[in-house]
């Protein structure tokens, strides 16, 4: 595996009046691993996702994405470049359909001028019939029972099922990074299983993808990553595998307090 | 067949509509048509009706071209209902360009009629100071107003939800206290104007069959129909394209839309500016069919009103827009003893129907963009 990263995070600060919700943050992302998240809930692990994908803007600090500087970066600019993201608690347009809400997430590829979609309808269809291939071969290796119910509206759908649209939006757009919010939250623990199996999966099927996995599962940490950073108040205090991480003095403070 | 049926069935409704002229037989027939409604629901008449329609939209299409060319024909001699008829198309094309702002793209217009009168406006000067050909006035009033709202764009953008409406009151609010002192334009007694001509030919000279008598509405009837017809065809190829889809995630959920890259406000820009196009696209066709206009003929009130057709024929759902129009306009103009009352009970009307029915009485669907992909 290269050693070489693709993400520097430095001295990355944010606060929000008087809360400090990321502080003085330094961590890296490697090309091609999947790194665990971890820390006690509000330890500013979502907030880093914020500010990544352009959100949020970091107080001070940077962050170098491939190189450059993400802060100060449009959410859009961010997303052309290449990362992808799922949402804690599900963002999906519930009254539009499976393939409307996974199908968005290759926008960038998309012709959306005004001319084209309204009068050159032949040519629409022909690009959105290619799309429609492109997203029953997503699901294909991600849901095959999905590819029957494709144009029925999201809020149909149960749980989990809409978590795998959620990551298959992201994955529409065949991003460099994929950053996934506690996808098991709501999820029993054969369906987070199901949904990490599946997200090996397709990892396996494209190499060059990074992953930054939040999560609190610990037992999915363990299968499914290859190093973690962990948080606490905003700062790290532990990096290492899982067997490093877990033995770690602060990292056993942080989630079960000070030793009597 | 069944679509058939139906079809030959609301024609001959709405012909008997039109037709009505004692306050009880108007009371009869909103009574039937309330019953026959409640009936088809609970009998399911009206999901066979829906799937048929979702089989075959060509047809549904034509029947109700079908339907309106007849009932053109059969009010051949009445000026009256030929000119309500106009409204119903007009207000309904200018309510295609609401859906577009507010049902896809989420941004409130509370100044729909203010953007109609400046079609019309526009079109008085133009077509009473210049050459123009008039097919042209049309479109370029349809151009100006859309230029003169993009002065909203700024403030509308700016602000969310209920400020940008508020926004948009204002902006209707002015827009008829400038022409009501504005003596350029005619002031209070506003401007008139001149009939349309088509290739040379003026429409308000008529058609001249020999032993039929036929209204000089007819022609503008059909234009209207056309117009709307086109603006028709266009709003349904902008919801099955990705501009329809952008609106509808940019509409629902903007922070996930900014992670996936849409520009939030290019979408409210192209929805808004788009919606007043047509909006002053019919205002400017209404101008010349009633040959006048004044500053009255755009208050907030018909603002209102044209909102209320969007909401009431389902948010978002076009097809819905034709038979909301024939209610909320020409319902009022049948029942006279409700004329005094009649925005009383809009207001009433809208709130039973948010309250009981808030996707309105015709639901927009689930988009598909080409047929062969249904489900089966």
């Amino acid at each position: 595996m290269s050693h070489v990263n693709l993400i520097d995070v430095e001295n990355l600060t944010m606060r929000f009046g008087g809360l400090t919700a990321l502080d003085e943050l330094n961590m890296s992302v490697r090309e091609g691993e999947i790194l665990g998240l971890l820390g006690p809930n509000g330890s500013g692990k979502t907030t880093f996702f914020n500010v990544m994908t352009g959100l949020y803007k970091a107080t001070s600090g940077r962050i170098s994405y491939a190189g450059e500087n993400v802060i100060g970066k449009t959410p859009q600019a961010i997303y052309r470049s290449g990362v992808a993201r799922t949402f804690q608690r599900s963002r999906l347009s519930l009254s539009l359909t499976v393939f409307d809400n996974i199908v968005i997430g290759d926008y960038q590829h998309m012709q959306h001028g005004l001319l084209f979609n309204l009068l050159r309808r032949k040519a629409f269809r022909a690009e959105y019939e290619q799309y429609v291939e492109k997203v029953r071969d997503l699901l294909r290796i991600f849901s095959p029972p999905l590819m029957d119910r494709l144009f029925e509206p999201v809020e149909t759908f149960t749980m989990i099922d809409r978590r795998r649209i959620e990551v298959c939006r992201a994955l529409m757009s065949q991003p460099r990074l994929l950053l996934l919010d506690e996808p098991s939250a709501g999820m029993t623990h054969d369906e987070t299983d199901e949904l990490m199996q599946d997200i090996l999966q397709v990892r396996g099927k494209m190499s060059q993808l990074s992953v930054v996995l939040i999560e609190h599962e610990m037992n999915v940490i363990e299968r499914v990553t290859e190093r973690c950073v962990v948080l606490n108040y905003g700062r790290k205090i532990a990096e290492g595998t899982y067997a490093e991480i877990t033995a770690d003095a602060d990292v056993q403070t942080a989630y079960l307090g000070e030793a009597a | 067949m069944s679509l058939t049926v139906a079809a030959v069935a609301m024609t001959l409704y709405v012909w008997m509509f039109l037709h009505a002229e004692s306050q009880a037989a108007v009371a009869v027939l909103v009574v039937l048509a309330a019953s026959a409604v409640f009936a088809s629901r609970k009998l399911g008449a009206t999901r066979v009706m829906a799937a048929a329609v979702a089989q075959r939209p060509g047809l549904a299409r034509a029947l109700s071209l079908a339907g309106a060319l007849v009932l053109i024909a059969a009010f051949h001699d009445s000026h009256f209902v030929l000119l309500m008829l106009c409204a119903v198309l007009l207000y309904a094309t200018a309510c295609l360009g609401l859906t577009v702002q507010f049902g896809y793209s989420g941004v409130a217009n509370f100044a729909g009629a203010a953007f109609f009168g400046i079609g019309s406006y526009a079109t008085a000067i133009m077509a009473a100071h210049t050459q123009i050909p008039h097919v042209l006035v049309i479109v370029l009033s349809g151009l100006i107003a859309a230029v003169i709202g993009s002065v909203l764009i700024t403030p509308v953008l700016r602000t969310r939800g209920h400020y940008a409406a508020l926004v948009t009151i204002a902006f209707g609010i002015l827009f008829k206290t400038f022409i009501e002192v504005n003596d350029v334009l005619g002031g209070p007694q506003g401007l008139q104007v001149p009939g349309m001509k088509l290739f040379g030919v003026s429409l308000n000279d008529g058609i001249e069959i020999p032993g039929v008598e036929i209204s000089f509405y007819v022609p503008y009837v059909l234009l209207s129909l056309l117009v709307f017809g086109l603006v028709y065809a266009l709003v349904s190829a902008l919801e099955r394209s990705w501009v329809g889809l952008s609106m509808d995630v940019v509409r629902t959920d903007e922070t996930a839309a900014s992670t996936f890259g849409l520009h939030i406000a290019r979408w409210k820009v192209v929805a808004f500016t788009t919606g007043n196009f047509f909006a002053g696209i019919a205002g400017s066709l209404y101008g010349m069919i009633s040959g006048f206009v004044a500053p009255n003929n755009f208050t907030f009130s018909d603002s209102l009103l044209m909102l209320s057709i969007v909401i009431l024929g389902g948010l978002g759902n076009i097809a819905g827009l034709i038979p909301a129009a024939l209610i909320v306009l020409v319902l009022p103009e049948k029942l006279q003893f409700i004329q005094e009352y009649r925005f009383l009970l809009f207001a009433a009307m809208v709130i039973v129907i948010l309250l009981f029915r808030p996707q309105g009485l015709l639901p927009r669907k689930t988009r598909i963009f080409f047929r062969e992909e249904a489900p089966k």
